[in-house]
């Protein structure tokens, strides 16, 4: 009878966690749904989507204008094309070489490196944008009489691909790594090299992986703060130009909250909005990973 | 009655690890080769030799000499990736490419180009699918995907892609081990039907597999080749006590 008792408590304890885990999750969505109703009721969802000019202010008289978010959106847009430019074909031409060609020593040493990458903090490779890959793309534009940004979304994209790089290119590792040996081998079999194994089959059989990892990194890539802020800027510019000063959304929400205490006006609310917007965003994107993983899995598992 | 491949003592280590010793076999063309023994062997390590995929695996080497057509395929002019278009492969569990059935067949002729034009490679698919017995079954759906065939029909679009590329011998892996009996007994008509054409070599655990598919068995027992010989003779009399001893299930 003691036993049972004891199950059972530690049954409730354990239940009580993942409840609270779960709870809480619930309540930032609520908080964030709450606070993002609040300000489209201040400003119409239609001009925030649409609007193409982004400087927010709200008139004496209650008035408020400038909270079109598409100079935001295509800001973030095109910092993320820029990262995943540089980290869709490195992580996986890594991922290939670390799962197919290196032995395992060598393995051994890169794997545990690419991770202490990950680990390093945001800011970090925020400082390496600003000054140190900064002067060197004046330097290239310079050499090629081109004008460029001083804070250039090139700048950040670059550098907010090689942050996603270890990321990335552990999930593709992870992905190729996993398919079954004897796909390896009956293609050997018939005679095919190690490249066009790799061509033909290995990639190909795990594709539905690979995208998934490019749309957990593309998720990483469009919520990432710190390197925007060093590198990128702050001028909402409507451009698509990459050698041109941008902002993202989430640069703006920072912007927006600082220094603020009381959220009761559009300008502070509207960090919530652009929040939700984000949060919906990625949240599109990680299911669509997930979607996609298990359609293929039913097709050809 | 001419040797297909002939094998002079060879011997097998992985790492430091011997695996096989001083293994002396003939393989007689257009005949059946069966190889026996309890696990670990060495029988399919053996089988490995033949179209060197142990070449895979780091740390294997071996010496001595396996003669395809009175050529070493372990001369250092031999190159690996045409060998293994004559020596063809099929593995103990179905392994195909998660592609179309289709696809699965065109594989090997599209990465040997050996075709012309594209009505000559519909040609190629449809003739290996015949000769695997396959094609009835799956010609009105050439482009669903291999992976929904059941594991016997998998296992012959196995055959039919290795017998797309044209090769001289097939070698197979327990090609039946996760199979259920019908289609155990479908892919044992076919490797008698393929016998006409090709030399084959089988792994298998089932001895009487063994003694139905083939014309010479040999058994391996701890990484040596104890006895080999014409089936049925090494089934009634066979001359060593461990052959004995394994083939009336005293151990296995």
């Amino acid at each position: 009878m003691r036993f049972l008792w004891v199950e059972r408590c530690v049954r409730l304890f354990f239940l009580l966690c993942a409840f609270g885990s779960v709870a809480v999750t619930i309540g930032i969505v609520a908080s964030l749904i709450g606070e993002a109703l609040r300000f489209f009721s201040r400003v119409s969802p239609i001009d925030f989507l649409f609007g193409l000019t982004w400087a927010p202010y709200t008139l004496p008289t209650g008035e408020v204008s400038g909270f079109g978010a598409i100079p935001l959106f295509t800001g973030t847009a095109l910092i993320t094309l820029v990262a995943m430019a540089v980290a869709i074909p490195c992580g996986t031409m890594i991922a290939v070489y670390l799962s197919e060609y290196a032995t395992s020593s060598v393995r051994q040493i890169f794997k545990p490196l690419l991770e202490t990458l990950a680990g390093i903090p945001t800011l970090v490779y925020g400082f390496f944008a600003a000054t140190t890959l900064a002067p060197i793309l004046r330097e290239i534009a310079g050499f090629f009489q081109i004008s460029i940004a001083s804070e250039s979304a090139l700048n950040a994209g670059l550098v907010m691909g090689i942050m996603i790089l270890p990321y990335m290119s552990s999930l593709c590792e992870d992905a190729l790594h996993r398919l079954p040996t004897s796909l390896r081998e009956g293609s050997m079999g018939l005679g095919a090299t190690s490249s066009e194994t790799i061509v033909r089959v290995l990639l190909p059989a795990a594709f539905p992986n690979l995208m998934a990892a490019f749309l957990l990194s593309l998720s990483r890539a469009i919520g990432e703060t710190m390197i925007v802020v060093m590198a990128a800027g702050l001028a909402a510019n409507l451009t698509f130009n990459p050698l041109e000063a941008v902002t993202t959304v989430t640069v703006q929400i920072v912007n927006l909250l600082t220094g603020e205490q009381e959220f009761d006006n559009a300008k502070t609310l509207a960090a919530f909005g652009l929040g939700f917007v984000l949060f919906i965003l990625t949240l599109f994107l990680n299911i669509l990973a997930l979607y996609g993983i298990k359609r293929y899995k039913r097709i050809y598992g | 009655m001419t040797l297909k491949i002939n094998v002079n003592h060879l011997n097998l280590f992985y790492g430091n690890k011997q695996a096989l010793f001083d293994v002396s076999l003939g393989f007689p063309e257009f005949q059946t080769t069966a190889l026996i023994g309890p696990s670990g062997c060495g029988k399919s390590s053996f089988l490995r030799c033949l179209n060197r995929m142990n070449d895979i695996i780091p740390n294997a080497h071996v010496d001595g000499q396996v003669l395809l057509d009175d050529k070493d395929i372990y001369a250092p002019s031999v190159d690996v990736v045409e060998l293994r278009t004559h020596v063809g492969m099929v593995f103990q569990k179905p392994n195909p490419f998660p592609r179309s059935i289709y696809e699965n067949v065109a594989y090997g002729p599209r990465i040997h180009s050996l075709f012309k034009s594209k009505a000559d490679l519909d040609q190629i698919v449809e003739k290996s699918l015949v000769r695997a017995g396959l094609w009835e079954e799956v010609k009105d759906r050439l482009y669903q995907p291999a992976t929904r065939l059941s594991g016997g029909q998998q296992q012959r679009l196995c055959i039919a892609r290795a017998i797309a590329v044209n090769p001289e011998v097939i070698l197979m892996d327990e090609p039946c081990s996760a199979l259920d009996p019908i289609a155990t007994a479908k892919v044992e008509e076919l490797i008698d039907e393929l016998r006409e054409r090709f030399t084959i070599v089988i792994v298998t655990h089932n001895l009487q597999q063994a003694a139905r598919v083939s014309q010479q068995t040999a058994f391996f027992h701890s990484g040596y080749l104890v006895e080999a010989g014409e089936t049925g003779a090494l089934f009634t009399i066979p001359q060593d006590a461990r052959t004995q001893g394994y083939i009336t299930g005293r151990y296995g």
